[in-house]
């Protein structure tokens, strides 16, 4: 059985170290935040927080803090706040150690497209050339393949790119694959699937 | 040093003419100088060019600017939540220039730091890199960016004093102070003015140089995705 949303999170979650500062992308990386468990993790928010906290009970929203998102969320003890030109210092000049964020396609020398479709779908980069620009470690989290059953790990990206040769690691429903100088490398296998699902369900190079 | 003004159409006057830059803080609906923009509409100026993050939604903040055509060009990161923002960019009616987020923030902190431009490593290799200049540094390539110039900076603040000292609140924070900076002129609206004396300056988040005019007024503040989570039953 392939992984579902909230497996692919759990195994995302996996990728980070105590200590660390980290940004979570929307969708599906927002869900990582569920699997961290016991460890130290930061969570930045690209708009302008340190130290994200979980949604607000209901009637405690506080239209003066949200995420990335726009979603409603709380501080910690340790939160801290900052302009969005401080916090995108901070993503650019590599305080951030990891990036967790979800693609529409990923190429086999780290290339990602995750922010238009042209004359169709024109939702803007936000803060993801930035992070994947800068953050130290960029690892893209989504499905294997698109609604049609097309693979969205490719040779090439056929959209606007966010980031050439950015992306280090791709966690799919499928299982994990690393981007090397050659090519992909399967790393794990989702329960169930076999290396040869994963390479017939891979436009790109495999090695 | 008169900053303080009885609405924002007052603060307004003498500073709007058809084809300016304006710079406004706020990211989605958060943080967003809701009264001057309402002011904006009422004006009745166009042609503008606007940077700002996000355009609002359909029916509240920048959104209302868009309705009404008062806005020819954006400069902006993310345009997802606005249906008619996108409707107007697909069929032309609208430029928008895409800016990474970082990038945006940076041009404005820069143009009110008196840097015309800047080399970033966002965006190499990408379309929005195209047409610009790449210089490698350190056997990195990165591309130049010009800093914003605003001919007016539109922005809201938690509270300041009556010489424009300002503190933000939470996440309302975010492209306010660059915006603020950037601009010619910067017109602030507050939930609360206070007295000089009243905010302990260390403090403060922007320094009243950068902030020309000052009006206080009632924030409707919407919330874009309300998002909650159960209390756990024992």
């Amino acid at each position: 059985m392939p992984w579902d949303r909230n497996q692919m999170a759990e195994r995302a979650a996996q990728e980070l170290e105590d200590g660390m500062y980290v940004n979570l992308g929307i969708g599906i990386p927002t869900l990582v935040a569920n699997y961290v468990g016991d460890k130290d993790i930061t969570l930045q928010s690209e708009n302008g927080m340190l130290g994200m906290g979980p949604f607000p009970f209901e009637g405690e929203e506080d239209p003066d803090l949200i995420n990335a998102g726009k979603q409603t969320i709380t501080e910690l003890r340790r939160t801290s706040y900052f302009d969005s030109a401080t916090s995108f210092g901070m993503i650019r000049g590599g305080k951030i150690a990891a990036a967790i964020l979800g693609a529409m396609e990923v190429s086999e020398k780290g290339d990602l497209a995750n922010w238009m479709i042209p004359g169709k779908l024109v939702k803007g980069m936000g803060g993801a050339m930035d992070l994947v620009a800068g953050v130290g470690r960029v690892v893209v989290v989504m499905d294997h393949t698109n609604k049609h059953g097309d693979s969205k790990v490719l040779k090439e990206c056929t959209l606007p790119l966010t980031g050439k040769g950015v992306v280090d690691r791709i966690i799919t429903n499928l299982g994990v694959l690393d981007v090397t100088h050659k090519g992909l490398h399967i790393v794990e296998c989702a329960e169930g699937v076999t290396r040869e699902d994963i390479i017939k369900a891979t436009e790109a190079t495999i090695v | 040093m008169k900053k303080v003004y009885g609405s924002a159409s007052e603060a307004l006057d003498g500073l709007l003419h058809d084809g300016m830059l304006i710079a406004a803080g706020g990211f989605g609906l958060c943080g967003i100088p809701e009264l001057l923009i309402d002011a904006l509409v009422e004006s009745g100026v166009k042609d503008l060019t606007v940077a700002s993050n996000n355009a609002g939604v359909d029916d509240f903040g920048l959104g209302k600017l868009l309705a009404t055509r008062q806005i020819k060009k954006m400069m902006s990161s993310y345009v997802g939540e606005n249906a008619e923002f996108m409707r107007q960019y697909l069929s032309g009616e609208l430029e928008l220039e895409f800016n990474p987020q970082g990038t945006l923030a940076e041009r404005m902190r820069a143009g009110g730091a008196g840097i015309p431009g800047f080399y970033t490593k966002t965006g190499y290799g990408t379309q929005i890199a195209e047409g610009k200049e790449v210089k490698t540094f350190h056997g990195e390539n990165y591309i130049l960016e010009e800093g914003i110039f605003a001919d007016l900076a539109i922005v809201k603040a938690w509270k300041a004093d009556t010489t424009g000292n300002a503190i933000f609140r939470k996440t309302a924070r975010n492209f306010n102070p660059p915006a603020a900076m950037c601009g010619k002129v910067c017109v602030m609206e507050v939930e609360e003015i206070v007295e000089p004396g009243t905010l302990d300056p260390d403090h403060i988040h922007l320094p009243g140089i950068y902030v020309h005019r000052l009006i206080q007024g009632d924030h409707e503040k919407r919330i874009e995705q309300r998002t909650v989570r159960q209390k756990e039953t024992a």
